[in-house]
């Protein structure tokens, strides 16, 4: 099994290109590669510049040819199902980075973009680098379109889209730092998941200049699509107890992740008080040491050390509201498209069910074949079925990394804030215990 | 803060040398011979009693259990059973009341706070509490261990009868008809009068001893309030602690890593308690302080009182002796009622005059006696005052200082375990 070795999950902290370590021998071991694949497995035989299992067509993902492909992607998945969940960082030949924000101008809005920087080895691509600039609808719309061709799959969420105007300055520096890293991370999460990362449409949002072209076309068509989810109407009969489960854990996690986001909340109310106190606290101490001779120096010191304690203090809370909270509500949208994507299995399973029981009752009745339709849905639930286990797995397995990463990340925090202050402490110490000493001996002199 | 009765003869020793080595600057005091170097005190512990008040009301109060032996005894390594007895705290105050009218030239050590003030909110304001109670015990041993290890008032008789009569001992500090003195004391400081010559030194310290109440009042207010809001920082955290339980049910490879940090988030709240309970310590130093700080302004004033009531006589006599030139000499320098009478209703015969001048001679008499008494009394006062506010001065700077340093070793304490319980959390979190 191979393991992912920590993978650079990092919400915070984005590599420049130059930093990027360069994917080594890449093309010799694409085991998760190929077994995303559909149909052939003979790149050569595919598309030059875009290939993938499914082939583009907003209009009907589940098309014969592609779930024919998806069939095999089946088989394949049994054999190497575990592989198939873990990209480890040998064989990892797509790295995508979002840094570099910068506001734009116009005469109709203002904007940000961000940089989106790529390096692969992959043969999908034309070459090995690219550097384009997307604004927050790009990545909606790369988002949309890849729900709309892997419906089955699990879609990485992206951060809140609106934002009340009043409330929250768009483009204040933590608020678009916050959102930058959230994006880095959507990419990220694509860029790791072997299906996902060979969809077309990834492919002209890492590489494509100008996007606007495809966008218009997005736009008129995204209604369609979503409508077309909703529909069905169909009643699930019996829900099978594994995403049974799912769901159940979804909704307990929700929760706890809501607590947590309270406490933390909690905590940084009752720090940035302490904080406020704390620094009146250390201006007693020097306006004391005003009206002193002797212990001048020492109570300056004393108020040295709290307004270093004080300056720290300030760091950890910044931290808390800019690294922590975020990625801790960034987790609530991806409960909830993990949710969806669950609403959308059972959907389609009693899309099945219903159409299962039709045909069965006119197969009484006239002896005709399974109508291939059916047999569609069948496909299709089976499908999904298999894919949401993976994206589950690897959900699942993002998740702990995450939340590792997140929770080690808050211990260091404290640690370092404590770490400060005992060092401040400790100087002072010294510089007091001296001048005692150095008293001492001058009276017994 | 004054150690502990055991280990004092190592510091009388100390000051000692020092009153050998500044003699010159202790002419009024006789060399080192401390009560404290003969006797080991300490106030070992306090109880409960109820009895009726003065107003035959039934009340509950605690006691303190004063302990001495002999420093002779002890040097001799044996170990004889201490003499001991109970006193309540309205008689260390009578006991402090008295030093103060009998050496107001004395800086006389503070007694532990009458109620608990600057409480934040953790802390009970209740005198009963038994936290405060023992608190209060310490203070009352440091109070005691101050007033035996000064050079002056130490040799007191009362105080003597304080640690070693437990009945009777309040009629005898009554008969020093002390009480007196102390309402005309009270009476006196509460009075505005202007002085024309104050020392100036005694003006500078009255300065000080003003900021000094007003710099340890302050930190001692923001202190509690600093001591209130890490209190919460604290005890939140241990919300952590059950979320990551329930939530360590949920999951499978992340449970046992959770669990554990979760176990260590309740012990992080929990630290805060021994935390603060340790700082009150050094809170009760700054108190300490800020009641020696009015001690000394009560030095400073009770110079401005004998300052003023020296001039005052001095100038009743310069008054006195005018007339006395006036009367002689028939020369009317000043109005006067006299003079005008004189004017209006004829000069006074003879004998007259000859009574009033033997009058004013003796008032004369009188009046420079009472100048010599008060140059004196003012003389006197200022030494005296200007050697105890230097020991005090001395004192204070060496007192505070180790309470920084030993508020910064707490500090240091605090954030070294801090770091451990992060650092076994961050063990947990990586597990999981």
């Amino acid at each position: 099994m191979s393991v992912g070795a920590p993978r650079g999950l990092a919400s915070s902290g984005q590599k420049p290109i130059a930093e990027i370590l360069h994917p080594l021998s890449a093309a010799e071991e694409p085991l998760s590669v190929t077994v995303s694949r559909g149909g052939g497995g003979d790149k050569s035989t595919q598309d030059s510049g875009l290939t993938n299992g499914t082939p583009v067509d907003p209009s009907s993902p589940a098309s014969t040819s592609s779930l024919f492909n998806r069939l095999q992607l089946d088989d394949d998945l049994e054999a190497d199902d575990v592989r198939h969940l873990y990209v480890s960082t040998e064989t990892r030949d797509l790295f995508v980075t979002v840094d570099d924000p910068k506001k734009h101008v116009s005469t109709m809005e203002t904007y940000i973009t961000y940089r989106v920087s790529t390096k692969t080895t992959r043969i999908e691509f034309d070459l090995p680098e690219y550097c384009v600039r997307r604004r927050y609808q790009d990545f909606d719309w790369l988002r949309i379109k890849l729900e709309d061709s892997q419906p089955t799959h699990l879609i990485p969420p992206l951060p809140e889209k609106f934002v009340m105007k009043g409330v929250v300055d768009r483009f204040s520096e933590e608020f678009v730092e916050t959102r930058m890293k959230a994006l880095d991370k959507f990419m990220k999460r694509v860029a790791d998941h072997p299906v996902l990362s060979f969809n077309p449409h990834l492919n002209a949002f890492l590489s494509t200049k100008d996007l606007n072209k495809r966008q218009a076309l997005a736009l008129l068509t995204k209604v369609g699509e979503s409508v077309k989810h909703v529909a069905g109407g169909y009643k699930l009969r019996a829900r099978p107890a594994e995403f049974c489960a799912m769901g159940e854990y979804l909704d307990a996690f929700t929760q706890k992740l809501g607590t947590i986001d309270r406490i933390a909340q909690r905590i940084l109310k009752e720090q940035s008080e302490y904080l406020t106190e704390l620094r009146e606290y250390g201006t007693v101490y020097s306006s004391w040491a005003g009206s002193e001779e002797e212990l001048q120096r020492p109570l300056e010191g004393v108020a040295g050390c709290v307004s270093t304690c004080c300056s720290s203090l300030e760091d950890q809370c910044d931290n808390m509201s800019q690294d922590f909270l975020p990625v801790l509500r960034e987790y609530v949208l991806y409960i909830e498209s993990m949710k969806n994507v669950l609403r959308k299995r059972d959907q389609s399973q009693a899309e099945y069910e219903g159409r299962l029981e039709a045909a069965i009752l006119r197969k009484q009745e006239d002896r005709t074949p399974m109508p291939l339709e059916v047999e569609k849905c069948q496909d299709k639930v089976e499908c999904f079925n298999a894919d949401l286990k993976a994206d589950w797995e690897r959900w699942q397995s993002n998740k702990r990394q995450d939340f590792k990463q997140l929770l080690t990340g808050m211990a260091d925090k404290n640690i370092n804030h404590y770490e400060k202050s005992q060092a401040a402490w400790e100087s002072l110490i010294t510089v007091l215990q001296d001048k005692q000493t150095e008293d001492k001996t001058s009276k017994t002199n | 803060m004054a150690e502990d009765g055991k280990e004092e003869s190592l510091a009388t020793d100390d000051e000692s040398e020092h009153t050998a080595a500044d003699s010159l600057n202790y002419t009024m005091v006789e060399e080192g011979s401390t009560l404290l170097r003969r006797m080991e005190i300490c106030v070992a512990e306090a109880e409960k009693r109820t009895g009726k008040n003065s107003v035959n009301m039934q009340e509950t109060y605690s006691v303190y259990l004063i302990e001495t032996r002999p420093m002779d005894a002890l040097a001799e390594g044996r170990n004889p059973a201490p003499d001991s007895l109970w006193r309540r705290y309205s008689e260390f105050e009578l006991l402090r009341n008295y030093l103060i009218v009998t050496y107001p030239y004395i800086v006389v050590p503070p007694l532990p706070e009458k109620r608990a003030e600057f409480v934040w909110h953790k802390l009970s304001a209740d005198n009963m509490d038994p936290d405060f109670v023992e608190r209060r015990r310490v203070g009352l041993e440091n109070f005691l261990l101050r007033v035996a290890s000064h050079p002056v008032i130490s040799n007191d008789k009362i105080l003597y009868h304080f640690l070693t009569e437990e009945h009777g001992w309040k009629e005898v500090v009554y008969e020093t008809g002390f009480q007196a003195k102390a309402d005309s004391r009270l009476r006196a400081l509460s009075a505005t009068f202007r002085v024309r010559n104050p020392d100036k030194r005694f003006m500078d310290m009255k300065q000080y001893s003003d900021e000094l109440q007003s710099h340890t009042s302050q930190l001692l207010r923001a202190r509690a309030r600093v001591a209130d809001r890490l209190y919460g920082v604290y005890k939140v955290h241990g919300n952590y602690g059950r979320v990551f339980s329930e939530w360590s049910a949920m999951e499978k490879e992340m449970g046992d890593g959770l669990q554990s940090a979760g176990h260590h988030m309740d012990a992080y709240a929990a630290s805060i308690d021994d935390i603060l309970e340790e700082e009150e310590h050094y809170a009760d130093q700054m108190k300490e302080y800020l009641s020696y700080a009015e001690a000394l302004r009560a030095v400073c004033r009770k110079h401005e009182l004998t300052q003023c009531e020296l001039e005052m006589a001095s100038q009743d006599l310069i008054s006195k002796k005018q007339q006395r030139e006036e009367l002689a000499t028939g020369i009317v320098r000043t109005f006067s009622f006299k003079g005008m009478t004189n004017k209006l209703f004829g000069q006074e015969a003879p004998e007259q005059r000859e009574a009033r001048l033997k009058l004013l001679e003796e008032m004369i008499v009188e009046g420079e006696e009472t100048v010599k008494e008060k140059t004196l009394e003012c003389q006197e006062h200022v030494e005296r005052g200007l050697v105890d506010m230097q020991r005090f001065k001395e004192q204070k700077d060496k007192d505070l200082r180790e309470a920084l340093i030993n508020y910064a070793v707490m500090q240091i304490s605090m954030c070294k375990k801090g770091i451990q319980v992060w650092s076994n959390a961050k063990e947990c979190f990586l597990k999981m």
